[in-house]
């Protein structure tokens, strides 16, 4: 048996879109493989059959050489695969024990598996108390909690989908360390991602997949993580451009700026202050959830603070709503772009209108002008390169990427002289990420200033002339980015949050 | 014992059963709030639990069986909600309302032959001597079965939910279902049985007022019980005991409201029945002015609809 998991002809389709199309690939037992491929590539449908969730319309699966046919993912946990879910597989209102006893096919009485969550956690480095409610987590320790809960079983294989998105550089390591360790175990690992570099030190093989189908596969040891790149994207890389910019005056800053958390979960804003010149592209990084959406909707306007804590070009806005901010030249796009920076059962024009109002003559006299908005609409299809039917259609019709392209653009278009983005490339391909990042860049240096709320740290050090980290609704003082190395940022994004490994 | 015209132990021994009808409504309501659906339908589902269970007692003369037909009553209105919800993915909140328009409808055409017939007694349980203790006698050792199984089925439900995997799950689903379906539990499934339990606990509370309490059917007897179970369930916040406490506190409102009448106090009679609703309405506003700084007690994904689309 040399082959843990063989995969031949895998196919599925969508209403209109072939997800996976004759993909095929094999697994040995104690090999890390990589499945490699952009945002829509197929990757999560791959898995999701492998664990159960989805069915195929067609093609074969033999696990440990016996045919292998998942009616659930309770058959792929009773086989040996376990999985450990970019998001949406915990309950914040139950405790660590709970969500784990929940993730088992037999689990023991609470109490013994409380002992073995303590036992396991330890013996592979990652802390736990079965005791603490999921929610009061940082987003590091939730993976723990699900780590563990497919240790727990023994599995032959562990599928891992994104899993180093939420975590911090030295979090990061502590995980490399534990999969390496299952590795010499025997333990067989799927491993997702779109980050080059982390494929190339873990993995000892991958299948690239592009539009539904293997476009290769490679030892990622071997090969450059531009040449994977260009595997997975088909097409040679734009470099982006990043003319050299001059700041000018201070024109947003905040003092003092502190937030009740908007949910139950939420983290609270805890004395935050910058000051952004004129020209500055200032980078916020963070893991999600540490108050990015709270501190963009405290400078959009969205919940306005005390007085004196926000002040743009040396007036205090800080209790006006998103209009008298907009009015003043103040734009945001926030990360949510179903339902919070778009409508999504509106139409790309009616969408336009809602933000562009202030800025641009859309209304006279209260009536809204159709043809003006039509107009702005179709301006930012075409200067955005927003693949559309038109501009009739509804928000919800367009792809991730085009539809944050066109939200962006929205607020670019309308020459803000602060321009705030959370998450301005979040699950979009590396083409729109690229434009959207230029577009970013051309802005600052027509003398605007620019903060980007972004987990993605490259994408940070690629277009910000200073950082701040995010953490526990803390902001750091802001840094040059120039000469910054990837270990400072993790420290001053929290490290690992306390929390150290174990074994050493 | 008797305070100022109004003999405190008899009036607590009313109380139980005066409130054993929103008890059951309520407990059934949490266990289907706690599996994430709202069901607003608990009025609609608790007269035709009465419609059904006097009926089924007067024709067969047993009114043991004429409680399970409640239940069975419930069960199936609520099983009709769970079809139109889970399956068809109606609007919970515009569905339940329908539901309650359509039980009182539907258990007014079925109730008309029934107006003026007196339905088969309901036996209080016989303690022996354990009923004479005073003050304690009266209050814990003089009711019928329906009064100590509601109770018994409080402590089930908590226990259930508390401490056993199938009340795990319950708690899972109604939490985030997205999880729970990806970690391959069936949330459509749990949620029709959480409703169907939900439906026939109310049932059995419509069943207990036709039979007991009143007992006779007369159209509309529920008169808000089910709005009453519906606002116990916020104002517990989710949790068994606290229904209990909360059923209780507007039964004894309700028993105390009666004493006053009858002891001829001179306050106005549309005064004294509104005080249940009013004082309940009152205690949530309180309860919710709290809780805005405490933890929000409500399942996450309570009154969301749930589609496996990806």
């Amino acid at each position: 048996m040399s082959e843990l998991l063989k995969i031949e002809g895998l196919t599925k389709a969508y209403p209109g879109v072939v997800a996976n199309d004759g993909v095929g690939f094999s697994v040995r037992p104690g090999e890390v493989h990589a499945l490699l491929g952009e945002n829509g590539a197929g990757k999560s449908t791959l898995v999701k059959m492998i664990y159960g969730l989805v069915k195929p319309d067609a093609g074969t699966m033999h696990f440990a050489g016996a045919p292998y046919a998942p009616t659930d993912p309770r058959a792929a946990r009773t086989a040996g695969v376990a999985m450990v879910f970019q998001h949406f597989s915990l309950f914040e209102a139950l405790n660590v024990a709970e969500n784990v006893a929940l993730g088992m096919e037999n689990p023991p009485p609470m109490r013994q598996l409380s002992g073995k969550i303590r036992e396991i956690s330890k013996a592979y480095g990652l802390p736990l108390d079965p005791a603490r409610l999921v929610g009061d987590l940082s987003a590091g320790e939730r993976q723990r909690v699900e780590i563990v809960r497919c240790l727990l079983q023994d599995p032959k294989l562990l599928i891992m989908d994104e899993p180093t998105s939420v975590l911090t550089p030295q979090e990061v390591d502590i995980l490399f360390h534990t999969l390496r360790k299952l590795s010499s175990e025997g333990t067989a690992i799927l491993y997702i991602s779109h980050k080059l570099e982390e494929i190339r030190a873990l993995c000892e093989g991958a299948t690239i997949l592009r539009g539904g189908k293997v476009v290769g596969s490679c030892n990622p040891r071997e090969k450059t993580a531009r040449e994977l790149a260009e595997m997975m994207v088909g097409a040679e890389l734009k470099v982006t451009d990043r003319a050299e910019r001059s700041f000018g005056e201070v024109v947003l800053k905040a003092t003092g700026l502190s937030l009740p958390p908007m949910s139950q979960f939420g983290p609270a804003l805890k004395d935050v202050g910058f000051e952004l010149h004129a020209g500055e592209v200032l980078g916020i990084g963070g893991v999600a959830g540490n108050g990015q959406e709270e501190l963009l909707a405290t400078l959009s306007g969205e919940k306005p603070s005390i007085p004196g804590t926000v002040t743009l070009m040396g007036k205090d806005i800080s209790s006006l709503g998103p209009n008298g901010r907009r009015a003043m030249g103040l734009l945001a796009a926030p990360e949510e772009r179903l339902g919070h920076a778009a409508v999504p059962a509106m139409s790309l024009i009616e969408n336009a209108i809602l933000t562009g109002t202030m800025r641009k003559p859309l209304t006279k006299n209260g009536f809204v002008d159709q043809a003006a908005a039509k107009r702005f609409a179709d301006e930012i299809i075409a200067a955005f390169d927003v693949r559309t039917p038109g501009s009739h259609v509804a928000a919800r019709a367009l792809s991730g990427g085009n539809l944050q392209k066109y939200v962006i653009g929205r607020e670019v278009l309308q020459n803000p002289a602060v321009l705030i983005v959370n998450q301005p490339t979040w699950g979009v391909d590396a083409a729109a990420a690229a434009a959207i990042r230029q577009a970013l860049l051309d802005l600052a240096a027509k003398g605007a200033a620019v903060i980007a709320i972004s987990q993605d740290l490259d994408e940070l050090m690629e277009i910000a002339d200073n950082f701040a980290a995010l953490n526990e609704g803390k902001l750091s003082a802001p840094r040059p980015t120039q000469g910054l190395t990837i270990e400072e940022i993790g420290l001053m994004l929290g490290g690992a949050h306390g929390m150290q490994e174990a074994t050493a | 014992m008797i305070v100022g015209g109004i003999d405190i132990v008899s009036l607590t021994a009313t109380l139980m059963g005066a409130s054993t009808p929103v008890l059951l409504a309520a407990t059934g309501e949490l266990v289907a709030e706690k599996s994430g659906v709202l069901n607003l339908g608990v009025e609609g589902m608790m007269i035709m639990g009465a419609v059904a269970g006097f009926a089924a007692a007067v024709a067969t003369g047993n009114p043991v069986l004429g409680f399970a037909m409640g239940a069975v009553a419930g069960a199936l209105m609520a099983t009709l909600f769970a079809f139109l919800t889970q399956k068809l993915l109606s609007n919970q909140v515009a569905t339940g309302l329908a539901l309650t328009l359509f039980g009182l409808g539907l258990s007014a055409l079925i109730g008309k032959g029934y107006e003026g017939v007196r339905p088969p007694p309901t036996a209080k349980i016989d303690f022996g001597p354990l009923s004479d203790i005073p003050v304690l006698g009266r209050i814990l050792f003089s009711h019928d079965w329906m009064v100590y199984l509601s109770l018994i089925l409080v402590a089930v439900v908590w226990y259930v939910l508390r401490s056993t995997r199938a009340g795990l799950i319950l708690r899972a689903v109604g939490e985030s279902h997205d999880a729970a379906h990806a970690l391959g539990y069936r949330v459509v499934a749990v949620r029709f049985a959480a409703l169907a339990f939900g439906g026939a606990l109310a049932g059995l509370g419509g069943a207990y007022l036709s039979l007991v309490r009143v007992p006779q059917w007369t159209e509309g007897m529920t008169a808000g019980a089910g709005w009453i179970a519906l606002a116990i369930v916020v104002f517990a916040s989710w949790r068994p005991w606290r229904v209990l406490l909360g059923a209780y506190l507007f039964g004894g409102i309700t028993a105390l409201q009666l004493q006053l009448q009858a002891a001829g106090y001179a306050i106005p009679v549309h005064i004294l029945s509104m005080a249940p609703y009013v004082i309940t309405i009152v205690v949530l506003v309180i309860l919710s002015a709290i809780h805005r700084h405490g933890v929000q007690a409500a399942p996450a994904s309570l009154g969301k609809s749930f589609h496996a689309s990806s």
